[in-house]
């Protein structure tokens, strides 16, 4: 490692930080995602379509000869973090992240301008639950150029105009750009970021890599998603802490504000060190795939093991210190724990994350 | 639009290079293999290299902080010897930035550079039997006479009052109004008539620290710092530095507590178990965390814009320090069931492990207790930092002779 990376905020990402945020605030506030969630179809179209032009949320790290805005993973990141507060049904996950750091790797250059600007969705078609460093899926084939199978928990599928399938054929792994396929909708965990089953019969797709490049993209993919997953969770637990707070000052039990109790403001005080240990690991793992440092990995397995479960328990805490309004449907708190848990499961747990260290570091389980 | 934001300074910056010749010319007047350690270190600190931050005149350049790296490194590389900062903990970390904000121009003339080269060991004279936590309930009282202060009482647990020239000093002048308001700091010669210093045999066998008598002792007044009545105000300046000192160093990956561990587990094979792996994974992952944090916090301060960082560093560095010295005698297993000496012991320097496994476990434990207890800046974090509401309090506008104790 030759230095750190700034693991500020930047004036510019600070604007669009502030950007992105008005925009949610006006278009997605936490009542109007929940009647979404319960409508039939829950994506919010308009808000992506606004945010796509207003901030190029749909391609940041896209140059702009490809269409998209030229910046980078970190921007990207802040995005992310600004949805995990929000958690507005958009596909940012699916396309802006997944199939976009797919496509970059594997130098695709038709597709990744439409989906850069936000005219089309494309959608990475793995189980959301795959982790990086995990095997190439073999739940599709390909013969010719004809997929078949089926690939089931694909997230923000039934948001996708395209497919990008990973499948196997006679001469092993290749990457396909599939329009054509059937999408049966999950009861997901998650309401805010529904999954959905991918059916594939014969449909003709377009190869966008093969071999060894094939495998890289996804691999690539895979390890960007877990990196700026990281980032969603900061801002879900960021959200969780400040609203827990705020509402601990105001709630008034026993002639006192429950915020003035020791034992309260103790787990508040903690859940802040593990919040803000949380911020500096996905900045850092950001900053590290913004500039594809060699410490990347590392970075990224830390950031994923660390706010997965600061998610978690930020929205756990939300829940708990809310009492029986933290656990009502009518309170946003139920949805920040069905993101916090899903995204915990998301791109790898972080005992994989773990595991996957274990080799990076060279401290094996097995004995030597 | 920005892609990175800047990185830590690079060879090519200006203000390095002229720092870099600064460094080589006091490595020609005064060679490091040929002149006296001490002599050096003077040389270095009269040529503002000892601590680059601080103002010209007292050791330093009134530049940014950071930059201090750059002559560390440049110096350790032509085998420069240092002011073995290990020995001088509580002179570098608290004296030296609270005689800094706080001290008259002669006190900083008198005080910085023997505190810097390690002639005069410094240590702190703030808790004591009554007042721990609660250091504004002190009672070490100080009574004026003449061009002097009268001091006596009783104070504990202060690491390194043996070895030590000087103390920070806080005490009573007032006790008829509240207690946060009659108190008064002092720099206090440890060499004068009444300074009684007896040691106090801590778990690990030896006697870091130790309980102080003072009885009858006299002070000048010139060595007051800051105003009379004025004393909790510096001593809380004093203990932020302190909270920096413990938990915010920059260290490389693996380094402390955890690089003793791993090298353990990668050197002795047949120790291994899926469960201590687990636990292994989880503390490497949560030491880098808090390694990147400490970064972070650096970074915001030589932005200028330091953040409430600063109270987390010291809380995570208490509780991973506690976890992987635990995790380390669990491992080691047979070897883990014994301990090096028990011999009553006065050390000249701190040490939170110092590859002794079983002392690391137990020194650790005063991590948590010695600069502020977890409890106390978890109360500082929610106060402060997430502005909760503060405790209900019976002592605010007691006089002091009047609390309950
Ligand atoms: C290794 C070591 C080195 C030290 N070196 C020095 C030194 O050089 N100079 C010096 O002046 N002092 C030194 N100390 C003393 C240290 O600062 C005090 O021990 C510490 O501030 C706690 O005070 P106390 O021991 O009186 O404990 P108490 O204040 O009596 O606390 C007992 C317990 O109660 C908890 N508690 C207290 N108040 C509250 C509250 N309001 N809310 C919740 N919990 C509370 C504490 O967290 C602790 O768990 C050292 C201590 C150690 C262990």
């Amino acid at each position: 490692m030759t230095g750190f990376p700034s693991l500020l905020h930047s004036d510019d990402e600070q604007q669009l930080r502030e950007t992105v945020r008005r925009q949610l605030a006006a278009r997605a506030d936490w009542s109007s995602v929940l009647r979404r969630v319960e409508a039939d179809d829950p994506y919010d179209a308009d808000t992506w379509r606004t945010l796509a032009a207003q901030t190029g949320a749909a391609g940041l790290p896209v140059p702009e000869e490809l269409g998209g805005a030229g910046a980078s993973w970190r921007e990207t990141a802040v995005v992310a973090e600004e949805l995990g507060r929000s958690l507005a049904v958009v596909p940012f996950l699916g396309s802006a992240v997944l199939a976009t750091a797919a496509l970059l790797h594997a130098g695709e250059s038709e597709l990744l301008p439409q989906v850069a600007g936000g005219e089309r969705t494309a959608v990475l078609a793995v189980p959301l639950s795959t982790w990086p460093g995990s095997s190439f899926p073999t739940s599709v084939s390909v013969e010719g150029d004809a997929l078949t199978g089926r690939v089931t928990s694909v997230g923000d599928a039934g948001a996708a105009d395209v497919l990008l399938v990973p499948a196997i054929g006679p001469d092993g792994p290749s990457l396909w750009a599939v329009e054509a396929f059937e999408v049966t909708p999950r009861t997901s965990l998650d309401m805010t970021r529904p999954l959905g089953d991918v059916t594939l019969s014969g449909s003709s797709g377009r190869r966008v890599a093969e071999g060894a490049a094939a495998e890289a993209a996804l691999q690539h993919a895979l390890m960007v998603g877990a990196g700026i997953l990281a980032s969603e969770q900061l801002g879900l637990a960021e959200q969780c802490l400040e609203t827990t707070i705020a509402y601990l000052k105001e709630r008034y039990q026993f002639g006192r504000p429950l915020g003035s109790y020791q034992a309260l403001k103790h787990r508040l005080a903690s859940l802040w060190v593990e919040v803000t240990r949380a911020r500096a690991t996905a900045r850092y793992a950001a900053g590290c795939l913004a500039t594809q440092d060699p410490d990347t990995a590392v970075a990224v397995a830390v950031a994923a093991a660390i706010c997965s479960d600061v998610a978690v328990l930020a929205a756990e805490e939300c829940v708990q210190l809310h009492g029986g309004l933290g656990f009502t449907w009518e309170h946003p708190a139920h949805l920040w724990l069905k993101r916090a848990k899903a995204d915990q499961i998301a791109l790898g747990t972080p005992d994989r994350h773990r595991a996957a260290l274990a080799d990076l570091v060279d401290l094996p389980l097995g004995a030597g | 639009m920005t892609t990175t934001g800047p990185r830590t300074p690079a060879a090519a910056d200006p203000t390095t290079a002229d720092l870099l010749d600064r460094v080589q010319s006091l490595l020609a007047s005064h060679p490091p293999a040929e002149v006296d350690r001490l002599d050096f270190l003077r040389a270095r600190f009269d040529a503002g290299l000892a601590w680059v931050g601080y103002p010209v005149g007292l050791g330093g350049l009134g530049i940014p902080r950071e930059l201090q790296a750059v002559v560390d490194a440049a110096l350790a590389a032509a085998g420069a010897p240092d002011n073995s900062p290990r020995s001088i903990g509580i002179g570098l970390g608290m004296a030296a930035p609270t005689i800094l904000a706080h001290g008259s121009d002669e006190q900083k003339q008198r005080w910085l550079r023997p505190l810097w080269t390690g002639e005069e060991v410094w240590c702190q004279l703030f808790s004591e039997p009554g007042a721990g936590s609660d250091l504004a309930a002190l009672g070490t009282r100080a009574v004026r006479d003449g061009d002097e202060w009268v001091v006596n009482g009783q104070k504990v647990w202060t690491s390194m009052a043996h070895e030590a020239r000087w103390g920070i000093l806080v005490t009573r002048t007032d006790p008829d109004v509240p207690k946060h308001a009659g108190m008064t700091y002092f720099g206090c010669d440890m060499h004068v008539p009444g300074v009684d210093v007896r040691p106090l045999r801590q778990a690990t066998g030896e006697a870091e620290f130790n309980e102080v008598f003072l009885t009858d002792v006299r002070l000048p007044d010139t060595d007051r710092i800051g105003e009379v009545g004025n004393g909790w105000r510096v001593a809380t300046g004093t203990l932020m530095n302190e909270r920096v000192a413990i938990g915010g160093q920059s260290a490389p990956r693996e380094g402390g507590m955890l690089g003793m561990v791993t090298s353990v587990w990668r050197e002795r094979p047949e120790l291994r178990t899926p469960g201590l792996h687990s636990e292994l994974m989880e503390q490497w992952v949560r030491a880098e965390a808090s390694r990147i944090t400490g970064e972070r916090l650096r970074q915001q301060m030589a932005a200028g814009t330091p953040g409430p960082e600063g109270s987390a560093a010291k809380l995570m560095f208490s509780e991973l320090n506690q976890r992987l010295s635990g995790l380390l005698l669990e491992l080691l297993g047979e070897q883990g069931l014994a301990y090096d000496d028990w011999t009553m012991r006065r050390p000249k320097e701190v040490h939170f492990h110092g590859n002794r496994p079983g002392y690391s476990y137990l020194r650790a434990k005063g991590n948590s207790i010695e600069g502020g207890t977890t409890e106390i800046l978890l109360n500082i974090v929610a106060e402060r930092v997430l502005g909760l509401p503060g405790e209900m309090r019976v002592d605010k506008d007691v006089p002091w002779k009047d609390l309950p104790r």
